[in-house]
């Protein structure tokens, strides 16, 4: 604090406050309702003292929606497309801001036009293409002739194929190929003083030592950051993880949400509903929880 | 923005850059430039190859005012809850940083709601604001039928902003506060030695300051707005009541999808991604400007 101002210490100070119960409220309320039974749930308004019917509600809600494969699923799954992300996106934005070439300004809006396009606006196609990853190297192969030469050539018929329907691969690849961490770490890169790599390039190092040596190192609270971010993100999917995983044996939990909806024909169980919420949201939420002070940490510590 | 100091090998430069590329190749550009050509052409759902037909789903598509609708509420949805969760995290990012009592805490709680699923907290507020149960019907045993958000088109699209900015306001805010606090001390405390008050501050050094994390988060929370908003969209409302919450990326997948029409989804596609290449060009050449790094 820099000067005392207690007129305007109280302000803030209720203006957070409001701020607090709006942010909790919601999660006071999924955590109580899924202590109720069916009636005192649906009391309005509803009741706040936490009911006893807890065990028997998350149970309800772990069985319909078939919990214990799908969270294995959904945490195999988002730590893949985190770990994709944190790798790949430093590669790639190491590679735009410190080097170089030619086309290198249109590599650099090739990538950054993937942040403004998300996955749901293309849906459509990028469905088609997980039907057959290798689908667009076959076109190429078609148009350009070389599947006729090697036909004529050697007899042999190239057809590429790799559906990825139904896969691991098929879930995790198109989410990772966004820009989201890759202009993160952009960013990032650009507040990092330019003397930096040139002392490094002057006593020798070349730029696989730099970006392993330095560059890493220094990101590596970004890292972090950005490995929570993705893993929450991932976990967050919805649209994309419906459509690839059709096959329950590949589906993720946040999509069995919709199982839990109460229909509007049937019972408004909406204690069973709130239990299954809550544990599908619990996760991410203790990933955030426990990895927070780590990494808001390590993001803010420059100068207190 | 250009790096002084930078490398000349051109071979580990693609190298780095070369499995993003080509993900963004097979899973970006190749299905972007698929939606280009079946958006001019007429795709059998079972196959049978497609027909040219030049700009007629385009002509299709903007003589019908449903599709309109869809586009003006996606811009509702937007604007408002962008405004909503950015204009709520800034301030409470600032007022955190004051590092007044409970500080802590406060920096802690803010980030929970980003944390949680769209479609899990679209449940949860389907429930809180739900006309029969839940918190808000309360309003309606004391106004019989003021608030429905399963019958009214406003409420829905009130639910929606409501459930979508709630999230959002966790996102933005550690951006803001980690933004706010790699800003010197020294600069604070020199200012407020000059006599600058709280709020000359704000204005005269901490904005200026925060105007790259304005920028990232800008272009984020309006993409995420019509993405993130698919899960909630289909838990609270399914696009409904009547559309009102039919934005637009709900529009293609249930165009595509439900009913298995992909040139007219496709064609969608193309303008969603005209209009949102548009946003960003415009972003970048009035922003960048202004924006400092260092």
């Amino acid at each position: 604090m820099v000067e005392r101002t207690p007129i305007f210490d109280a302000i803030c100070q209720v203006i957070l406050l409001i701020g607090l119960i709006v942010a909790l409220l919601p999660f006071a309320i999924v955590i109580i309702a899924a202590t109720h039974d069916i009636r005192t749930v649906n009391i309005v308004p509803m009741p706040l003292m936490p009911g006893h019917d807890l065990m028997a509600n998350l149970h309800e809600a772990w069985v319909r929606a078939d919990l214990a494969s799908k969270l294995l699923n959904s945490i195999l799954f988002a730590v893949s497309v985190a770990a994709g992300k944190v790798i790949l996106s430093a590669m790639a934005a190491f590679s735009i801001v410190y080097f170089r070439f030619p086309g290198r300004s249109l590599l650099f809006w090739a990538i950054f036009i993937t942040l403004m396009l998300p996955l749901e606006v293309r849906i459509v196609p990028t469905y088609a293409v997980a039907a057959n990853a290798l689908a667009p190297f076959q076109a190429i192969l078609d148009v350009t002739g070389i599947t006729w030469l090697i036909r004529t050539v050697s007899g042999f018929q190239v057809s590429l194929q790799w559906g990825l329907l139904n896969s691991y691969p098929g879930l995790v690849l198109p989410l990772v190929a966004t820009a989201t961490g890759t202009f993160l770490y952009r960013q990032f890169f650009l507040t990092i003083p330019d003397e930096l790599a040139e002392a490094a390039k002057m006593d020798g190092s070349g730029p696989v030592r730099f970006f392993f040596d330095m560059l890493l190192p220094l990101s590596r609270p970004n890292m972090i950051a950005l490995f929570t971010i993705m893993f929450v993100w991932a976990w967050n999917q919805y649209l994309w993880p419906l459509l690839v995983t059709t096959d329950p044996k590949f589906g993720i939990a946040v999509t069995q949400l919709k199982l839990l909806i109460p229909s509007e024909f049937g019972l408004p169980d909406w204690n069973v509903a709130m239990a299954g919420t809550l544990i599908i949201m619990a996760p991410p939420l203790i990933v955030v929880i426990l990895m927070q002070r780590w990494f808001v940490r390590g993001l803010i510590s420059t100068e207190k | 923005m250009e790096k002084r100091a930078t490398f000349s090998s051109t071979t580990i430069g693609l190298v780095f850059v070369a499995p993003m590329l080509l993900l963004i190749f097979v899973f970006f550009y190749w299905p972007s430039g698929q939606a280009l050509y079946w958006a001019f052409t007429l795709e059998q759902p079972w196959g049978g190859g497609n027909q040219w037909v030049g700009l007629q789903n385009f002509q299709q598509l903007l003589s019908d005012p449903v599709y309109w609708n869809s586009i003006t509420r996606s811009l509702v949805f937007g604007v408002a809850s962008t405004a909503i969760a950015m204009g709520v995290a800034l301030v409470l990012a600032l007022f955190t940083d004051r590092e007044l009592r409970f500080h802590r805490a406060y920096r802690s709680i803010f980030v929970w709601p980003y944390a949680i699923a769209a479609p899990a907290l679209g449940l949860a507020f389907r429930f809180i604001l739900a006309p029969e149960a839940g918190l808000l019907s309360v309003l309606n045993s004391i106004w019989p039928n003021i608030w429905n958000p399963a019958l009214d088109g406003k409420d829905a699209m009130i639910a929606i902003v409501i459930a979508f900015s709630w999230k959002y306001i966790g996102y933005n805010f550690i951006f803001f506060l980690s933004a706010l606090a790699s800003i010197p001390r020294s600069l604070i405390e020199a200012a407020a030695m000059d006599g600058a008050g709280p709020a000359r501050r704000v204005v005269d050094i901490q904005l200026p300051l925060l105007t790259p994390t304005l920028f990232f988060l800008l272009v984020i929370n309006i993409t995420e707005s019509f993405q993130d908003s698919f899960g909630i969209v289909d838990i609270m409302t399914q696009g409904g009541p009547a559309r009102a919450t039919e934005l637009m990326v709900y529009k293609i997948y249930f165009d595509g999808f439900k009913g298995l029409d992909y040139s007219g989804a496709a064609a969608q596609s193309i303008i969603l991604m005209g209009l949102v290449v548009l946003l960003t060009i415009v972003q970048f050449r009035f922003i960048e400007r202004r924006v400092h790094y260092k």
